[in-house]
């Protein structure tokens, strides 16, 4: 076990993505002391160990290395490519309610086909005052999950209401590990989601069927490391922009499967040491725009698809435009994308000698960098600087949007397009393009802190107060367990919804607590 | 009224997305989210097959019309799904009652989940679906219905809720409607399906806004693949274009059950310099300009987006939307007297005379 000392004051970001697996190294001032960019492998335990031979280069004694972060696309490729999935055993609980759309309607049929072993919708669940639909039909459970015992690597469990009452997932729970054993994986939905039924049973089965991706995650940095006979505290970047440890990972896996956005989003802002800002990151063909609150990534209140089935992950709030270093200026300068001429920007480009006019000509043109092959012809000056001029315009747009009309926040911009981005934008304060964009996701998974959420309907009028106190205490027990530190655990947002149309008022309570990690 | 030949005669699985946009531009910023209702309609499309579209012309003058419908809260709505047992406990409840035959079901309410949810239930029980609704629209509570103006008595209520409890109402009158229906639905967990009085086609003839349903597929397709879709919408509906820009307000605050609240839109391109603000309860019910109206309720008030033309629910708008306000001309029958009376700015607290969207927003049109 680590211990305390002065000497665990280095950390390691890494960051596992679909093409290139990046880590850094940074000091407790968060200053980057040393980076690298490997080639992922498909065993992804190649990349990880080359990145981590990499970065320890540039440092004198690794046990120095207190902690060691990783943010992975790991899960969301499992999806999308539909490999490496568990096969689960799909219970809802509800019946005779919810029966006109039955579990997994509308899920694309080959990933329905990758991940059921069988779908259970029984007698059961509870009304939105916690009175019961119908008793639990525990016969009926008992007999379905012999039927997928040797077939199931995980069984998913969602009750109706089950975030306002948890006892009867819980039970199932209990059931599933009396008939099935502790082989199997199991997911309860109100640990994964919030109210909406089919969201919250959607990513509770995806949750369930990732079990094994994460499982061959979290070994292969426990084998890199222990190859170095290093024994650092282990974290996973989540969605929301903080960590998550090792072991709460590997049973909630689908909350890392925003973690990338999140991370690149934190990462500019550690690069930039800014706290409250909107993000840039300029590539070839898009920007994505975010935004950083108090350190985190503002949450979106959208529902997100992945792998083409509706979920309710808790995603940074992310937008992207069709702008980037290779988009296309039209004829008469007066638009410009979405086309783009993407990776082929070294050929096409005027600046590249080639004949297709792009932003990245555009900008060069104007001064805001100086690079390429080729000098501009001169009957193209009108035409580039109109289509900045759009361009510029579309920048300030987005960063209006993104800021909800507070003008005072800075942004921040990353990515190779970045010099693009004009050095002043109505609606941010300033610009300020961070040394080390290029490896900005890395550096924001090898971050500090850990969170936790809850969501409750709670009574309005007597017994809101201690309804919403009960509310933060389990948030801040969730951070604590995602590895906070409890006495400095603190609630980081609280919203109150109240809800229409019920027979006593109602609010709806969201809440999420934030701390540094505690010291092992 | 499009002439019968030409006339949409069956919904198929593949009309769904148009007619779940189309409902969510009727519903006017409300009537509930339209996307678990698509997916019922999918699962039982599916199970099925596809449902005849009749007018009430076609049906047998003593068969019974089931207008059907959710009465409940939005928020339980995202966790509650009906089960597939409460249409048939339904309809058995009302022949027995009624000592006649359902021969058709009918959407009592086009305007957002309602008025796709009908066509699962007009499937599951092999019945047609009744091209048309009682509000044209979305509208809050039981009695602002065509059938009340049209001047028909309330006479039978029926609500099921999702744990198979049947309630038979025989109110009074139709505030008495609204108020034990409300409760009842309260009491099976504030989500239940309900038929408001159930009568005899002949009765119904008349009492009714026709084609609405195929409407709600003809708005929902005209901004597929449109060049400019926020044209083509505004083509079909016939609507002023009341502003197009920016959100830069968005407040909300509850009573008396309502979700209340105004959004303010500052204007771009052609409307810079104008600020147009919607007044909500649940649905957008009065959009000011400078303190004069533009348009009131019962005239329909859509919140858009100005690139895609999707409708945006009032608890969706949020501060930085590119968006256009559209409003144009409800049914006659709102306008009349009686209508007013029941869905008029006043019936909803505002203490203005309804001017048509015509007139009140004629340079807009």
């Amino acid at each position: 076990m680590p211990s305390s000392n002065q000497s665990n004051d280095l950390r390691i970001g890494i960051d596992v993505g679909g093409t290139n697996t990046d880590a850094v190294v940074l000091n407790a001032q968060d200053h980057v002391v040393a980076w690298t960019k490997q080639p992922t492998t498909d065993d992804v335990t190649g990349g990880m160990r080359a990145a981590l031979a990499a970065v320890l280069e540039g440092i004198d004694d690794p046990s120095r290395v207190g902690r060691v972060m990783l943010g992975t696309t790991a899960a969301t490729n499992a999806i999308v490519e539909r490999r490496r999935l568990g096969k689960v055993a799909v219970i809802r609980i509800g019946a005779p309610a919810t029966t006109a759309v039955p579990p997994l309607t509308a899920w694309p049929d080959d990933l329905r086909e990758a991940i059921s072993a069988g779908e259970l919708l029984a007698r059961g669940g509870y009304l939105i005052d916690g009175r019961r639909i119908a008793p639990t039909d525990i016969d009926e459970i008992r007999r379905f999950l012999e039927s997928v015992a040797g077939k199931a690597d995980a069984v998913a469990v969602t009750g109706v209401f089950s975030p306002v009452v948890h006892d009867e997932e819980r039970k199932v729970g209990e059931l599933v590990r009396e008939v099935l054993g502790d082989s199997v994986a199991l997911s309860l939905s109100h640990e994964i989601g919030q109210i909406g039924l089919l969201e919250r049973e959607n990513s509770t089965v995806l949750n369930a069927a990732l079990h094994g991706v994460a499982r061959d995650v979290t070994g292969a940095l426990s084998q890199v490391l222990s190859e170095r006979g290093m024994q650092p505290a282990t974290f996973f970047a989540q969605n929301d922009g903080t960590l998550m440890a090792m072991e709460y990972a590997s049973r909630y896996p689908v909350l890392t499967i925003g973690s990338g956005p999140a991370n690149s989003i934190r990462g500019a802002a550690v690069l930039s040491g800014v706290e409250d800002a909107i993000v840039a990151d300029v590539g070839g063909t898009t920007t994505d725009f975010g935004v950083l609150i108090k350190g985190l990534p503002r949450e979106s209140t959208a529902p997100v698809r992945i792998g083409g089935v509706a979920t309710n992950f808790r995603m940074p709030d992310v937008i992207s435009i069709g702008l980037g270093g290779g988009t296309l200026v039209s004829e008469d300068g007066e638009r410009v994308g979405p086309q783009s001429v993407g990776h082929r920007l070294g050929a096409s480009a005027l600046i590249f000698g080639g004949s297709v006019p792009t932003l990245s000509d555009a900008g060069v043109h104007a001064g805001r960098a100086s690079f390429g092959s080729s000098p501009i012809g001169v009957d193209y000056a009108e035409r580039l600087a109109r289509g900045l001029a759009v361009a510029d315009a579309m920048f300030g747009d987005a960063v209006d949007v993104m800021s909800l009309g507070k003008a005072e926040r800075p942004l921040v911009v990353v990515g190779g397009g970045a010099f693009l981005v004009p050095d002043s934008v109505p609606g941010a304060s300033a610009v300020i393009r961070p040394d080390h964009a290029d490896v900005a996701n890395a550096v924001g998974a090898a971050i500090a802190l850990a969170s936790g959420r809850w969501d409750a309907i709670v009574p309005d009028g007597l017994g809101r107060r201690d309804a919403i106190e009960r509310a933060c205490d389990m948030a801040k027990q969730r951070a604590v367990q995602a590895g906070a530190d409890p006495n400095a655990v603190e609630i980081v947002e609280l919203v109150e919804i109240p809800l229409s149309y019920l027979s006593e008022p109602a609010i709806r309570v969201n809440v999420k607590a934030a701390g540094p990690l505690s010291w092992i | 009224m499009p002439d019968s030949s030409t006339r949409l005669r069956e919904i198929t699985i593949a009309d769904l997305p148009a007619l779940a946009r189309g409902c969510a531009v009727l519903g006017t910023g409300g009537g509930g989210e339209v996307e678990s209702g698509t997916l019922i309609a999918l699962s039982a499309l599916a199970q099925h097959g596809p449902v005849r579209l009749v007018t009430l012309d076609e049906l047998p003058d003593d068969g019974l019309v089931l207008p059907l419908g959710g009465i409940g809260a939005p928020t339980v709505g995202h966790e509650m799904i009906h089960g597939i047992h409460e249409v048939y406990l339904m309809r058995e409840a009302m022949e027995e009652a009624l000592g006649a035959t359902a021969v058709a079901v009918m959407s009592s309410e086009i305007g957002g989940g309602n008025g796709v949810v009908p066509v699962a239930l007009a499937a599951q029980l092999g019945l047609p679906l009744v091209d048309g609704d009682e509000m044209g629209r979305a509208f809050p509570e039981v009695q602002m219905v065509s059938t009340n103006i049209a001047g028909l008595p309330i006479e039978i209520i029926g609500l099921v809720d999702v744990i198979g409890n049947v309630t038979i109402l025989r109110p009074t009158d139709w505030e008495w409607a609204e108020t034990i229906s409300r409760m009842v639905s309260v009491a099976g967990g504030s989500y239940a399906l309900m038929a408001d009085n159930v009568i005899s086609a002949k009765r119904m003839r008349g009492a009714i806004i026709e084609g609405t349903v195929s409407q709600a597929i003809r708005i929902g397709r005209v901004t597929e693949g449109a060049a400019d879709p926020l044209a083509a919408l505004v083509g079909e509906l016939g609507a002023a274009k009341l502003i197009t820009g920016k959100v830069v307000e968005v407040e909300r605050r509850t009573g008396g059950g309502f979700v209340r609240g105004s959004v303010v839109i500052d204007g771009l391109g052609e409307d810079a310099n104008r600020i147009v603000r919607l007044e909500i309860q649940n649905e957008n019910l009065v959009a000011f300009e400078d303190g004069v109206v533009l348009a009131s309720v019962p005239d329909l008030i859509t919140v858009v987006d100005m690139h895609t033309a999707g409708a945006i629910a009032t608890e969706l708008v949020r501060y930085g939307q590119r968006v256009s306000v559209l409003a144009w001309a409800c049914d006659p029958l709102w306008r009349t007297p009686k209508g007013l009376e029941v869905v008029g700015p006043r019936a909803f607290g505002y203490d203005l005379d309804f001017v048509p969207v015509e007139e009140a927003a004629r340079a807009f049109i």
